[in-house]
C-alpha cells in the first residue's frame, strides 16, 4: 500500500511536468493548428541558458528566471521569423519548419556545449520524506507540483479574466472576425508562442534534473509523453492536457514501479494507441471524431 | 457634400481570378446605400475588399478623404469602418458579453462602459443572455449580437453583409428600422448588401445593382432588377 501511495505521488509530480508540456502544445495548437514539434528543442535551449546563468551566478533561481525569459524570447522569435512565413505556404509547412528547427537547435547546442550529459542540481532534496517509516514524497516533487500548479493558475487567470486573454481566445477561435473587431491577431500569435515556449522551458527545467541530465536531446522522450498527454486530453482542451498529463504520469509511474522502467516507453505508446482507437478526438474533445 | 466612401476602379478577387471588375461607387454621409444583385455578383467580395480582408488588385478605396491602400483590417475599425460579415459571425465559444467587449478592447476612452450599456438597452434579448455562449443563441439573437458588436465600436460607416439571411420578416423589419433611426439620429452611414430587395429598398436612400463583378446600374426599376437577377 505504501508503495502504491509513493508511486502515485511520484507519478503526479512527473505527470505535472507532462501536463505543463502538453498545455504548451495545446496553446499553440489552438491558436495556429500546428503541433509544435520544436517545443522540446526550444525548451532544452532555454535550459542550457539556465545552465550557463546558474554556472556564472551560482544561483539556481537566476537560472530559472533566465530559462523563462529565454523561453519567452525564443518562442516569440520562432513565430516572427519562421512560423509566420511558413504558415502562409500551407498547413503542413509549419510542421516541416518545426522539425527543421529541432535539427538546427540540437546541432547548435551540441556545437556550443558539447554532446555530453551535464548533471544538473535541484534546489531541493530529491530523497523522499518519510512519514512513520514510509517513503512518501520528496521536497523536490512538491516543488515541481507547486510550480506547475502556479503556472496553471496564472494561465487560467490570464485567459479567463484579462483583456489579453480574451483577445487570445477570440483570435484562436475566429481570427478573421477578431481582426474585423480590431484585434491585432499577429501580435496575439507572437504572444501565444512566447508563452507556450516559456511553459515548455519551465517543464524542461523541472524534469531534466530528475533524468540523465542536460543534453541536446534531453526532452525528446518528454516530448512524446507531453504530446500523449495533449492528445489524450484532446489537443484543443487546456483542462484535457492537464488531466491527460497527470494521467500519463501516474500510469508511467505504476508501469515503471511494478513492471520495470524498460516497459515505460512501450506503455506511453500503448496508452496513445488505446485513446486514439477508442476516442479519436481525445477524452475532453467537443468534436466527435477527427476529420480525415 | 463630399462622399464618406469613394471607390474607384476597384478590381479584386481570389487567387488571381477577378471577382470585382473596376467597381466605382460613392456613398454620401448619413445615407443608407443598398447593394443589390444575384448570388455571385461580387457583393460580398466588394465588402471584404472595403474592410481590408482581401487586397485589391487595382483601384482605390478612399474613406473620409483618406486612401485606405495598405491600411490593415485592424486599423480600419479604428478609423470608424465596421464590417458585419455574412452569416452572423458571432464567436460561438465566447459569451455574449465577451463578444461585445471584444469589439471595444482597442478603445482607450472613458465611454466604453456607457456604450456597452447602450447596446444592451438597444437589444433587450442580449441583456437577458449576457453570459450565454454564442452557439446557444438563436439566429435573430446572433444577428443582434453581430450588429450590436459592430455598433459598440462607434462606427461612422457600417458594412452589412446580408443581415436578413434566414431571419423572420418581423426581425428583419426591426433591424432595418433601427438602421434608419441611427442614420437619422447619429448620422450613421450604411452600405447594405441584400438579397431581400423589397426590404432593402424600403429603407435605402440609394441603391445600386451589381452583376458579374460590376456595378451595372444605379437604376433599380423592375426591368433592371429582373435583368440583374434573372439575366433577361
Amino acid at each position: 500500500m505504501e508503495r502504491f501511495v509513493f508511486l502515485t505521488l511520484d507519478g503526479l509530480a512527473r505527470g505535472a511536468v507532462y501536463a505543463a508540456f502538453g498545455l504548451a502544445l495545446v496553446l499553440i495548437w489552438r491558436g495556429t493548428r500546428v503541433v509544435n514539434f520544436a517545443q522540446g528543442a526550444l525548451a532544452v535551449a532555454s535550459a542550457y541558458l539556465a545552465y550557463t546563468v546558474t554556472g556564472a551566478t551560482g544561483s539556481y533561481w537566476w537560472g530559472l528566471v533566465a530559462a523563462l525569459a529565454g523561453g519567452l524570447a525564443l518562442g516569440a522569435l520562432v513565430e516572427l521569423l519562421v512560423m509566420r512565413w511558413a504558415g502562409r505556404a500551407g498547413p503542413l509547412e509549419p510542421v516541416i519548419a518545426a522539425l527543421g528547427l529541432v535539427l538546427l537547435i540540437q546541432a547548435l547546442l551540441g556545437m556550443v556545449y558539447g554532446n555530453d550529459f551535464h548533471p544538473v542540481d535541484t534546489p531541493f532534496a530529491r530523497t523522499a520524506l518519510t512519514v512513520r517509516g514510509f517513503d512518501l514524497v520528496s521536497p523536490y516533487d512538491l516543488f515541481v507540483l507547486g510550480a506547475v500548479l502556479t503556472v496553471m493558475l496564472l494561465l487560467a487567470v490570464l485567459f479567463g479574466r484579462t483583456k489579453t486573454g480574451l483577445r487570445m481566445r477570440a483570435a484562436a477561435f475566429a481570427p478573421e472576425v477578431s481582426r474585423l473587431l480590431g484585434v491585432r491577431v499577429g501580435r496575439v500569435l507572437t504572444l501565444g508562442w512566447a508563452l507556450a515556449a516559456a511553459v515548455g522551458a519551465l517543464a524542461a527545467m523541472l524534469v531534466i534534473p530528475t533524468e540523465l541530465g542536460l543534453h541536446p536531446t534531453a526532452m525528446d522522450l518528454v516530448f512524446v509523453s507531453g504530446f500523449t498527454a495533449a492528445v489524450v486530453g484532446g489537443l484543443d482542451s487546456p483542462v484535457g492536457a492537464v488531466v491527460g498529463g497527470l494521467g500519463v504520469g501516474v500510469v508511467l509511474s505504476y508501469v515503471g514501479g511494478y513492471l520495470g522502467s524498460d516497459a515505460t516507453p512501450v506503455a506511453v505508446l500503448l496508452l496513445l494507441l488505446t485513446v486514439l482507437l477508442l476516442r479519436p478526438g481525445g477524452l475532453f474533445s467537443t468534436v466527435q471524431a477527427r476529420r480525415v | 457634400m463630399r462622399p464618406l466612401l469613394e471607390v474607384q476602379g476597384l478590381t479584386a478577387g481570389y487567387g488571381g481570378v477577378p471577382v470585382l471588375d473596376e467597381v466605382d461607387l460613392a456613398i454620401e454621409p448619413a445615407t443608407i446605400c443598398a447593394v443589390l444583385g444575384a448570388n455571385g455578383a461580387g457583393k460580398t467580395t466588394l465588402v471584404r475588399a472595403l474592410s481590408g480582408l482581401i487586397r485589391p488588385a487595382a483601384g482605390q478605396v478612399v474613406y473620409d478623404g483618406r486612401n485606405l491602400d495598405g491600411v490593415p483590417v485592424e486599423d480600419r475599425v479604428r478609423l470608424g469602418l465596421a464590417h458585419v460579415p455574412e452569416g452572423r459571425a458571432v464567436v460561438e465559444q465566447l459569451t455574449v458579453d465577451e463578444n461585445l467587449r471584444l469589439a471595444v478592447l482597442w478603445r482607450r476612452d472613458r465611454h466604453v462602459r456607457r456604450d456597452l450599456a447602450e447596446v444592451y438597452e438597444l437589444f433587450e434579448p442580449l441583456a437577458r443572455r449576457r453570459s450565454h455562449l454564442g452557439h446557444q443563441l438563436s439566429g435573430g439573437e446572433r444577428q443582434m449580437l453581430a450588429l450590436g458588436r459592430a455598433l459598440v465600436a462607434g462606427p461612422r460607416l457600417l458594412l452589412l453583409d446580408e443581415p436578413s439571411l434566414g431571419l423572420a420578416p418581423k426581425v428583419i423589419a426591426e433591424i432595418l428600422t433601427l438602421l434608419a433611426r441611427l442614420r437619422d439620429t447619429t448620422g450613421l452611414t450604411v452600405l447594405l448588401v441584400e438579397q431581400n430587395v423589397r426590404s432593402a429598398l424600403s429603407v435605402a436612400d440609394r441603391s445600386v445593382v451589381m452583376a458579374l463583378g460590376r456595378v451595372t446600374t444605379a437604376d433599380v426599376s423592375d426591368a433592371t432588377l429582373r435583368h440583374a437577377y434573372l439575366g433577361f
